[in-house]
């Protein structure tokens, strides 16, 4: 029996992209300096989760759950070891969200910046969900959790995303 | 099945990339009896090598072009102002001067004193100034990055400072880099100390990234803005440094006998640029200052003191002995000080051989010194002379005698302990105020360098006053 996948997307919609290998090392890796290097002067920056939008990107235009998944699980061990959480805490939370996200975007147009706004403050929202258990029940801290810093930052992080994720729709390939 | 695993291929690829985590993870936690765990990096270390190698030369280089250009601009702008400051500074170095030679003497005071308490001061020995070159970029880590690694010397545990108050502690240190976690970290802690009320306590960050001393009791009296510093108890901070002031004083709901005790960071932990790395702590215990102390003192009571006596004075000491002796018994001895002459007279404590001269009080001492009292009438003319000369300088006639009287051993004991005792006390040696008791002075089996003479060397009993 065959089943016909659901999906709210046209087949147009529906576009698989790659990156070169400089663009898919290049650009978590400048999030990731970013990341660390700007809060040092602008300290309100650290409410961004560049490397989460970054995950998010890879994943919605790869639309493969596997690498979806690897992109995430490797930017949030580097992202790890810049902190003085035990590594794999951002790893964790990261995968999931490339998983979902790549899941995701097979089944939903996520090109367009209304869908992009709303799938980054979800996902924000769930990777900080995951990685507040994580802390919590692995590796037994104790980690504050203010619902409305956390809807702020998503909200942050939404508009971020759409101007962001423009900018790196440049370096789509089609395959 | 073959179909089964085609089907899930995601989902079973999820689970085991989180799996592969979970375990990492697992390895990485310590979890104490009873407390919450704590992350070890011993496994996770190369990780953190390479990831902080492939990123930090992007970070230094941007932060030394930051650096250099903002530099030569601020250079370009202090020029118009050079002279009139120059002025001002000019000024400031002559006040300062001033006060520093003032501090000095506190300073030389402070560690007298401490020597005499035998007190072990632990300072800041060496440091090493790095640049800030990052941080963990998440609200909820409270890290840094400095420019300094092991090539450095710099090792894991150094307090780092700034010259306001303590930033943190390195945590890891890689080649060219180390990353210092904040005091303000949820892992963080320092012993410190509140500069009034001198309750101690731990300090430690929170999630939040606040400062709370914990544990302390809502009995306490603590008042907001008082100073907090370092104890020194955590052996990773030297003692005295400052860490910030009280904010905020309340009942801590949690903890209900306890307060909550706020501290503001006396440096600005958000905006650090630049931090000292204590890469030495120097210790300073009180024999070190003492031995110190001793060759001047050694050396101004040389000047001082003749060492052998001139036969003619030998001879006025002999005919003004009688006259004073009989006539007064132990006066001599009364006028000695017990606060002036305490350091001289622990030195015939010590040529006497005594095991404790530190815990002889002055009475014992002087009880112990016959050079006013005891020698006279044993007709001895160089106690003679020093009772003659007890009351302005108590300090000599006990070196004459020690001198004079006895065999070179106990010379150079006198010489080695006087000078200590000297050194503490100088000041004061020629008070002429006289508080010492008359049976001190009356003791005729006290030990002097003269009695050492007999082939007794005395305890410290013998410098007791008879009952």
């Amino acid at each position: 029996m065959n089943y016909a996948a659901v999906s709210l997307t046209s087949r147009e919609e529906i576009e698989v992209h790659r990156f070169s290998w400089p663009v898919s090392i290049g650009i978590p890796l400048l999030a990731i300096f970013i990341q660390v290097f700007f809060p040092l002067r602008l300290h309100f920056l650290a409410i961004f989760d560049l490397p989460l939008l970054v995950t998010i990107f890879f994943a919605v235009a790869r639309r493969r759950p596997i690498p979806g998944m690897i992109t995430g699980a490797l930017i949030g061990t580097v992202q790890d070891a810049w902190t003085s959480l035990p590594i794999g805490v951002n790893g964790i939370a990261k995968t999931i969200i490339g998983f979902l996200a790549s899941s995701l975007g097979v089944k939903l147009d996520v090109d367009n910046p209304g869908s992009r706004f709303l799938m980054t403050f979800t996902f924000f929202l769930v990777h900080r969900v995951i990685y507040v258990v994580i802390v919590l029940g692995l590796v037994g801290g104790n980690e504050p959790f203010s619902w409305r810093h956390t809807l702020l930052a998503a909200l942050a992080n939404a508009l971020l995303s759409v101007v962001l994720f423009a900018g790196l729709d440049k370096f789509k390939q089609r395959m | 099945m073959e179909n089964f695993f085609s089907r899930y291929k995601n989902p079973l690829a999820l689970m085991a990339i989180l799996f592969i985590q979970v375990v990492a993870l697992a390895t990485q936690v310590k979890r104490p009896e009873g407390g919450t765990g704590s992350a070890a990096s011993g496994g996770t270390r190369l990780i953190r090598v390479w990831t902080v190698t492939a990123i930090s030369p992007f970070e230094r280089a941007f932060v030394s072009t930051g650096s250099f250009l903002r530099r030569n601009f601020y250079n370009y702008i202090d020029l118009h102002n050079v002279r009139k400051q120059n002025r001002a500074l000019q000024a400031e170095v002559d006040q300062l001067k001033l006060e520093q030679v003032r501090l000095q003497q506190d300073a030389e005071q402070a560690r007298r004193l401490r020597s005499l308490l035998g007190f072990t001061q632990h300072y800041v020995g060496q440091l090493l100034p790095a640049q800030v070159i990052g941080t963990s970029g998440s609200e909820l880590s409270h890290l840094i990055q400095i420019d300094k690694g092991a090539k450095s010397g710099i090792k894991v545990d150094m307090p780092v400072i700034t010259p306001d108050g303590i930033v943190g502690k390195v945590k890891d240190v890689f080649p060219y880099t180390s990353q210092v976690l904040l005091i303000n970290d949820r892992d963080s802690g320092a012993g410190v100390i509140l500069q009034n009320s001198r309750l101690q306590g731990v300090l430690r960050g929170s999630p939040q990234g606040e400062l709370r001393i914990g544990e302390m009791m809502s009995d306490e009296k603590i008042e907001v803005g008082e100073e907090v510093v370092t104890s020194g108890g955590d052996r990773i901070y030297p003692k005295g440094l400052p860490v910030g002031t009280v904010s905020k004083v309340s009942p801590d709901k949690d903890n209900d006998p306890f307060l909550a005790v706020k501290v503001k960071p006396a440096a600005d932990i958000n905006r650090l640029e630049e931090v000292l790395i204590v890469t030495k702590i120097a210790q300073d215990g009180p024999d070190k200052n003492l031995q110190a102390s001793d060759v001047r003192a050694a050396d101004i009571l040389a000047e001082r003191l003749p060492s052998i006596p001139k036969p003619d004075e030998v001879k006025k000491a002999k005919a003004a002995a009688p006259a004073n002796a009989p006539g007064q018994g132990g006066k001599p001895a009364q006028k000695t000080t017990a606060s002036g002459t305490a350091p001289a007279v622990s030195a015939h404590a010590e040529t006497s051989h005594t095991a404790k001269p530190a815990a002889t009080t002055p009475t014992q001492k002087v009880a112990a010194n016959p050079a006013g009292a005891g020698n006279p009438a044993a007709g001895n003319p160089h106690s003679a002379s020093a009772s003659g000369q007890g009351t302005n300088k108590a300090g000599q006639p006990d070196q004459k005698a020690s001198h004079s009287g006895t065999g070179s051993a106990t010379e150079k004991k006198a010489g080695a302990s006087v000078p200590k005792a000297a050194n503490v006390s100088t000041p004061h040696a020629a008070e002429p105020k006289a508080t010492a008791t008359p049976k001190a002075g009356a003791s005729p089996s006290g030990v002097s360098p003269t009695t050492g003479d007999s082939g007794q060397p005395k305890p410290p009993e013998a410098g007791r006053p008879p009952q």
